[in-house]
């Protein structure tokens, strides 16, 4: 029988490989899948993963659909690496997008190019001051965050709700639930003209190249691995639990914040109660496929772009209920789940024992 | 009067799928393991004994397929977590993705149906009392079934061998592999469990309390019952006691509007999440004390040593 | 020889990497207690999970009282009359006696009325228990006496006993060989375990001597010396370490009404703890574990601030209220006791495990940012001078032997030229050559100039390397006396809990029998 054997260090090629062997299983579940719903797999399959590699207008929407993945995934990385688990990015993203979004509503008769960082700024603070919560009731009360960010995710949709029905509404729309077009100001500009592709990607990007040297160079981030690792050294050392655990929630909140900011004032253009679409649960898959190093979440989130361009796509094209993609990222995290067992132990065949 | 049986009635319909999750939990935590999964769990028990029950037009196939999808998923949860080591938070968050996409696509074609409704127990004479008869003799079986499951794995965990070798697989694994017992195969009984009562919660809810389908319909009640095991300091009797106090904030906000509250519905929709954060700080400030209730091995990896 | 109980014949089991049992074969006869000796890492506890069912031989065969015996689980060895208590006891704290009793006994046998029987048996046995407490509750050595009841329940043909006296006070010790001497006349055989030399030569009728797996001598244990039997274990000649005393200077450390409250369920307190450690010398802290050693090491390194800023002085400065990177930098270096996890962070390399405490004293960041290329070089350093056996120091801490990642926890801290250093069970469960090098390097230490603390339940240790002994019982500290003026009982009457010559009021010692 199968046997797994603890290896005496974490094998470094495993760490870059389970990532592949996990998509590539995914897509083998995913032809399965598809089979049983009487749909032609490999089309599917194709569909999905590859055409849109094959068109620059789905690439520029690799980098729409993957700003907002990536931003989030870095920072919810650098939690799951102390072993902060916010998994309420979602609830930032919605914080962020308002607080982003009322500066460009209180703003909108203004222009200049001022608009956009303040409205980035604020986004943060927005995304910041909701992840302060669970920060503040853990250090203070011990109370698990990752239940109270997760409670703050519908706390947040509903609020967001209540304020596009309410105080942000359109004044002079048609009493739908939404808010005002922003102006050229407070919209991002576009990178490549004919697409959406749009500057937040840098931002993106340079989120990436700070959170590598963070995390790999710097002493904040070296705390925040020991924390996730092994606590008492951490302890040991006197690296303060509480400090970090406010670094980390203080730092993805204020990423998700960025992306809720970026994504109301890029792609949407305006407050509307289904802005949240789910980037910040489906970054957490991000972080776990880019094994939470910087550089490995900008391919991950790249790679879920690719499953919501690609599931959309395949959606029209073969008529697949719009649950699939969903059902294809539940998938993708199990398998790399799964997989990491590979890291630390590694498989052998030996005869039956009572190994206990 | 029949305000307040008619209140007491919605917390106890509101408070059962909470009550089936919560115990469910409660026993998989028990033995050290957090499975953070209750919510993908539900909803595709939801899902499950609602077209079940569409298809059959058979509420006990409904029930049984219900149990069976919930410790499914748990299974799939078992078999990352305690045999291939796999991290137990990330391995819940993966499972509540899992069963949400796989509930909505399983869902598409049950939408706006409805399930009818289900059997209650009816007792001549006695369900027709005023008042009570109806809160105490007429409820569905389900009800009775959540208070029967409290009082049995109360009764399990106090007097029987097994509950008292869960209990210590649950403080301290490694003495438990050392005198001999299976660590690995009762958490994966405590584990299917749990998914089964949470799928019989999800279930309630579409099934029972609704009773139509409609995507994450579950709404966040599969965390929410992960924060009544914390309140209940890992005893049954104060998770049932929890579940009633949500149902009645649940009925709170539904009814408030009909007093003639002032406030958008939205912000009335809050309270059960503010609510349970409320009740974990309370709980969870207590530092100590949630140490000496919590089972010690709780999220620890468990590898048989060598 | 009385008629043989239980037989190994050629046992072999392997591991990854490693032959822990290399065709083994002896037997235990009836009414006998057998002494299986050898170092840490010589295959005896491999062998005891083998035959308690726990693990099974990859070859050979066991006979018990003359029939194949293979048992697959503990469960079927124990209905065997096997019994066993385990060096680290699998008692669950939360647990009552009663119910961590009934926990090792097979169902039927845990019926009835078992608070009854265990009141009974441990009372037959000078092992009184109350089986409502909670073993979280209990002192060590009642733990053991738990172990031993719900072993005795089973009436047993076999106890096994694995190092049992690692965590007893000198007096608990005898108490524990009367009882097993009084079951070995009632017929009851018993596998003893240990690498403690003494008590293998006053308690045990025979002895089988493990090295590397394999079987390298029997004998009469009597008719031995501790250092024959040393040299039979060791397989070299032993040389002890240097024990000539150092001449103290200056008060480096000073210790003043030190309190604290436990941070942990069980955990004991610590109460107005006074010590002082002087430039030069080696201050042993004995004492039975459980008795706030782990509490006394977490607030000498900071993870737990002391109330007053000046309950802690180092060359006279308070840092009672220092982090503990703070106390580093003026100067006291750690070595806590667990390696992995604590000490080291397993997964991280050797260089990444140097900036956890040498940071400050190495430079080893400039502006917050890491300079991995001098951590490199420090972890380098370490590696050369402390003889650690690595691939290298990029290789993760986790990768090491115990032996040498005790080397190198150890002379990361040295290396640092601490004036002060408190290293808690320096050379616990590491093989005999690594701690033999690790005391040397702290008795080098010592003479270089630095005050050494050293917290350690090894009282033979402490005798070998101190200068003075303090013992820690219930949370207080006695006196640190000098060496040559203790005997081992006088510790042992200290590690009962009869302090005596409290340091801080030397005058108004407590009666020993009051």
């Amino acid at each position: 029988m199968l046997r797994l054997e603890p290896r005496r260090e974490p094998s470094k090629a495993m760490q870059v490989l389970t990532p592949v062997f996990a998509v590539a299983l995914t897509i083998i579940a995913g032809l399965v899948l598809f089979t049983i719903l009487g749909k032609d797999p490999f089309r599917a399959i194709w569909l999905i993963f590859f055409e849109p590699l094959t068109q620059t207008y789905a690439l520029a929407e690799l980098t729409v659909k993957g700003t907002p993945l990536i931003l989030i995934g870095a920072g919810l990385a650098m939690g799951f690496r102390a072993g902060v688990w916010n998994i309420g990015a979602e609830g930032q993203f919605v914080a962020g997008a308002l607080a982003g979004g009322s500066v460009a509503l209180a703003l909108h008769e203004t222009a200049g190019l001022w608009i956009m960082p303040l409205m980035c700024l604020a986004g943060m603070l927005g995304g910041m001051a909701w992840a302060a919560v669970p920060a503040f009731l853990r250090t203070r009360f011990n109370a698990n965050e990752i239940l109270t960010s997760l409670m703050l995710v519908y706390v947040a949709i509903l609020l967001l709700s209540a304020l596009v029905h309410g105080p942000l509404r359109d004044p002079e729309g048609l009493n739908f639930p939404e808010s005002r077009l922003f102006s050229e100001s407070m919209t991002l500009p576009i990178l490549i003209e004919g697409t959406r592709a749009h500057v937040g990607f840098i931002l993106a990007l340079l989120a990436i190249a700070v959170a590598w040297l963070f995390m790999e160079r710097h002493l904040l981030g070296f705390q925040i691995k020991v924390q996730g690792q092994a606590p008492l050294a951490a302890r040991f050392a006197g690296y303060s639990e509480k400090r970090i655990v406010w670094l980390c929630l203080l730092t993805s909140g204020a990423l998700a914040g960025l992306a809720g900011t970026i994504e109301a004032a890029g792609p949407v253009g305006q407050l509307v109660p289904a802005l949240p679409i789910g980037y910040g649960f489906t970054a957490i898959i991000v972080a776990f496929l880019g094994r939470l190093h910087p550089f490995g979440i900008l391919l991950g989130g790249l790679l879920m772009a690719l499953t919501y361009i690609g599931g959309e796509a395949a959606q029209i094209a073969m008529s697949l209920p719009s649950a699939t993609t969903r059902v294809f990222q539940g998938m993708l995290l199990f398998f790399l789940l799964a997989m990491d067992v590979l890291v630390g132990s590694r498989i052998r065949w030996a005869p039956r024992q009572a190994a206990g | 009067m029949e305000l307040v049986v008619n209140i007491l009635l919605g917390i106890v319909i509101a408070a059962t799928p909470l009550v089936f999750a919560a115990i469910g939990e409660l026993v998989v935590e028990k033995s050290g393991v957090l499975n953070l999964g209750v919510e993908g769990m539900m909803i595709v028990g939801a899902i499950a004994g609602f077209s079940v029950t569409i298809q059959t037009g058979n509420y006990l196939a409904g029930v049984v397929a219900a149990l069976v999808a919930g410790a499914l998923m748990a299974l799939l949860f078992g078999v990352l977590t305690q045999t291939l080591l796999a991290n137990q938070v990330a391995t819940g968050l993966a499972l509540t993705m899992f069963g949400l996409g796989l509930a909505a696509l399983w869902g598409q074609d049950y939408s706006g149906k409805a399930a009818g409704n289900f059997p209650k127990l009816d007792i001549p004479v006695l369900s027709d009392l005023p008042l009570v008869g109806k809160l105490l003799f007429g409820q569905d079986y389900l009800v009775y079934l959540s208070i029967l499951l409290v009082v049995g794995v109360s009764w399990f965990f106090r007097k029987t061998r097994g509950g008292l070798i869960i209990r210590a697989i649950g403080e301290n694994h490694d003495a438990a592999h050392a005198i001999g017992y299976p660590v690995v195969f009762y958490r994966y009984l405590t584990l299917l469990f749990g998914g089964a009562c949470a799928g019989l919660g999800g279930a309630y809810l579409s099934v029972v309390q609704t009773p139509f389908w409609a995507e994450g319909m579950t709404a966040g009640r599969g965390w929410i019952a992960l924060a009544l095991v914390v309140f209940a300091a890992w005893r049954p009797g104060r998770a049932l006691l929890g579940a009633y106090l949500f149902g009645g904030i649940t009925i709170l906000q539904l009814h408030s509007q009909g007093f003639g509250v002032k406030v958008e519905a939205q912000y009335l929709s809050m309270l059960p999440y503010l609510a349970t954060i409320a009740v974990l700080v309370i709980i969870s400030s207590d530092r100590l004390k949630v140490k000496l209730n919590a089972p010690a091995c709780l999220t620890q990896p468990f590898r048989a040593a060598t | 020889m009385p008629e043989p109980l239980l037989e190994l014949d050629g046992i072999a089991r392997a591991f990854p990497g490693v032959l822990a049992n290399d065709d083994i074969s002896f037997s235990v006869g009836k009414g006998e207690i057998h002494a299986l000796l050898g170092e840490n890492g010589a295959g005896k506890s491999t062998l005891v999970k083998i035959i308690y069912g726990v693990l099974r031989p990859d070859a050979g065969a066991m006979t018990l009282r003359g029939k194949p015996f293979a048992p697959h689980r503990p469960s079927e060895a124990r209905a065997e009359g096997i019994g066993m208590i385990f060096q680290h006891f699998s008692l669950f704290e939360a647990l009552t006696v009663a119910e961590n009793i009934a926990l090792g006994m097979a169902p039927e046998l845990a019926k009835g009325d078992l608070r009854g029987r265990i009141v009974e048996v441990s009372t037959r046995y000078g092992l009184r228990l109350d089986p409502d407490l909670m073993v979280g509750d209990l002192s060590v050595g009642q733990r053991q006496r738990v172990e031993i009841v719900r072993c005795l329940l089973q009436d047993p043909q076999l106890i096994i006993m694995d190092e049992p006296t690692s965590v007893l006070t000198p007096q608990e010790v005898e108490v524990l060989f009367e009882t097993l001497r009084r079951l070995a006349g009632e017929g009851c055989s018993i596998l003893y375990i240990s690498h403690k030399l003494e008590e293998i030569r006053a308690l045990c009728d025979h002895a089988t001597i493990l090295r590397g797996g394999k079987v390298v001598a029997t004998c009469t244990p009597a008719e031995e010396t501790a250092r024959s039997l040393a040299e039979m274990m060791l397989g070299e000649s032993l040389s002890p370490p240097a024990t000539d005393r150092r001449t103290p200077g200056e008060v480096r450390l000073r210790l003043d009404g030190l309190s604290m409250a436990s941070e942990t369920q069980f955990g004991t307190d610590l109460e107005d703890i006074a010590l002082e450690v002087r430039s030069g010398e080696i201050v042993g802290i004995a004492g039975v574990a459980g008795n706030g050693q782990t509490l006394l090491m977490s607030a000498l390194i900071g993870e737990v601030r002391a109330a007053r800023p000046d309950a802690i002085r180092l060359d006279g400065r308070p840092i009672g209220r220092l982090p503990p990177h703070g106390r580093r930098k003026a100067g006291i270096c750690f070595v806590p006791e667990e390696r992995l996890g604590h000490a080291a962070v397993p997964d991280m390399s050797l260089t990444e495990n140097v900036i956890l405490s040498a940071r400050m004293r190495k430079n080893l960041s400039r502006n917050s940012f890491l300079n991995l290329q001098r951590a490199a070089r420090y972890a380098g350093d370490v590696v050369a001078r402390f003889g650690v056996k690595t691939a290298g120091v990029d290789h993760a801490a986790r990768s090491l032997s115990g032996g040498n990642l005790q080397k190198f926890v150890v002379g990361r801290e040295i290396m640092q030229e601490p004036s002060v250093l408190v290293a808690s069970q320096p050379t616990w469960g590491v093989d005999a050559g690594a701690a033999a090098f690790i005391q040397e390097a702290l008795i080098q230490l010592a003479k270089d100039g630095t005050a050494v603390l050293v917290i350690s339940q090894d009282l033979d240790e402490l005798f070998a390397i101190s200068d003075r002994i303090a013992v820690i019982a219930n949370g207080r500290l006695s006196a640190a006396d000098p060496v040559d003026t203790l005997t081992i009982e006088q510790i042992g009457l200290r590690m009962g809990g009869q302090a005596r010559g409290r340091a801080n009021a030397p005058g108004a010692a407590e009666p020993a029998h009051a």
